[in-house]
């Protein structure tokens, strides 16, 4: 599975939510298939967009949450995993593209690559609904539920360590950040509440 | 234990005051009133940290969807933050409000901080993170109060140090 199509087949699920994504392939592509002012791409401090997206879904119970991880993320803020789950924040999905390398940094290869299975580490920690999925179909359909089940959920999706040829986008990271948080403040749009 | 419970109230309710709503924490002696103060209050939401660099993460959140929130930390935790200061907090100019409890510093008993004591103002120096002592009950809600105007209006972290002459009560 290529991260950039299962970014595709889950992108209606992201127009309708907050999401928060980490840096390197994952915002890239994201901007690739289609900025939103709701997306925002955390271009650096691995690790917090967990606990970003943990503290978006705290303070605004109401919004539904999506944050798209990657596994060198997870890796360098395990203690997180424990976080989420200690808050269990029902309108919080967390989905993990696990390439089991830091592709961005030369490909080198993580922790899942010999055996760490995170979605096994959320579940220890206490995160209600967990799931690893390989396939594209698979992915959609563990999506669907967890957004139906109106519950805390980390969904890992094994994908393929390969991504676009350069990780920089015209987007400013202060115009990303400031657009967001005016966007929040009249999210979700008055048309798409009734 | 001879934290002191008025002063801990005092800061308590002038971080309230400025509309802090969100608090993380990690426990230490020195935080012990003020934890517990935002647990039985039903107002606040209390963030149970592993470690302190996601307590930045949280704030960020609550900043961009609206919400007025602070860190509560010893120093060592601000040392464990740091990255996540500087490539959250700082790249993205989010007002963060850090409250940490200064360890190791004159009349420090506790071998363990006297490292962390050293290093925690020059830190925050070199970081540009401005700071203030929160030394005697006088400074506590006027500090706090300028120190979120300054995070708001520069979009900047800023620290609240709090002292032992000011949590400590000598037995």
């Amino acid at each position: 599975m290529k991260r950039l199509d299962a970014l595709q087949v889950i992108y209606p699920e992201l127009e309708q939510a907050v999401v928060v994504t980490i840096m390197g392939a994952v915002a890239a592509e994201l901007q690739s298939i289609g900025h939103r002012p709701n997306f925002f791409y955390l271009q650096h401090a691995m690790g917090l967009a967990s606990s970003l997206g943990l503290g978006i879904a705290l303070a605004r119970p109401e919004l539904q949450v999506i944050v798209l991880d990657g596994d060198g993320s997870v890796l360098m803020n395990l203690g997180g995993l424990s976080t989420l789950a200690r808050y269990r924040p029902r309108n919080l999905l967390h989905v993990v593209f696990d390439n089991e390398s830091l592709l961005s940094v030369g490909g080198f290869p993580t922790a899942t690559s010999t055996g760490t299975n995170l979605a096994g580490v959320a579940a220890a920690a206490g995160v209600p609904h967990t799931a690893t999925v390989r396939d594209l179909e698979s992915f959609r359909q563990e999506i669907t539920a967890a957004l139906a089940r109106n519950d805390l959920a980390t969904i890992v999706a094994k994908v393929d360590a390969t991504g676009p040829a350069g990780f920089l986008t015209d987007l400013g990271l202060l115009e990303n950040r400031f657009q967001f948080q005016r966007c929040l403040r009249d999210w979700p749009p008055r048309q798409a509440r009734a | 234990m001879p934290v002191s419970a008025p002063n801990s109230e005092l800061i308590y309710q002038a971080l309230k005051s400025t509309g802090v709503r969100v608090m993380s924490a990690l426990p230490e002696t020195w935080l012990v009133h003020l934890i517990r103060l935002a647990e039985a209050d039903s107002e606040m939401t209390l963030v149970r940290l592993a470690k302190e660099e996601e307590g930045v993460g949280i704030s960020t959140g609550a900043h961009l969807s609206g919400v007025k929130s602070a860190m509560l930390m010893q120093n060592h935790g601000f040392l464990a933050a740091v990255n996540g200061i500087v490539s959250c907090a700082q790249l993205y100019r989010i007002p963060l409000l850090m409250i940490i409890s200064l360890r190791g510093d004159f009349g420090e008993r506790d071998p363990w901080q006297t490292e962390g004591g050293l290093v925690t103002e020059e830190l925050l120096r070199a970081l540009r993170i401005p700071s203030a002592r929160l030394e005697h009950p006088s400074h506590v809600q006027e500090r706090i109060q300028k120190g979120m105007t300054l995070a708001y209006a520069s979009n900047r972290p800023v620290a609240l140090l709090l002292c032992r002459d000011l949590m400590w009560e000598e037995t």
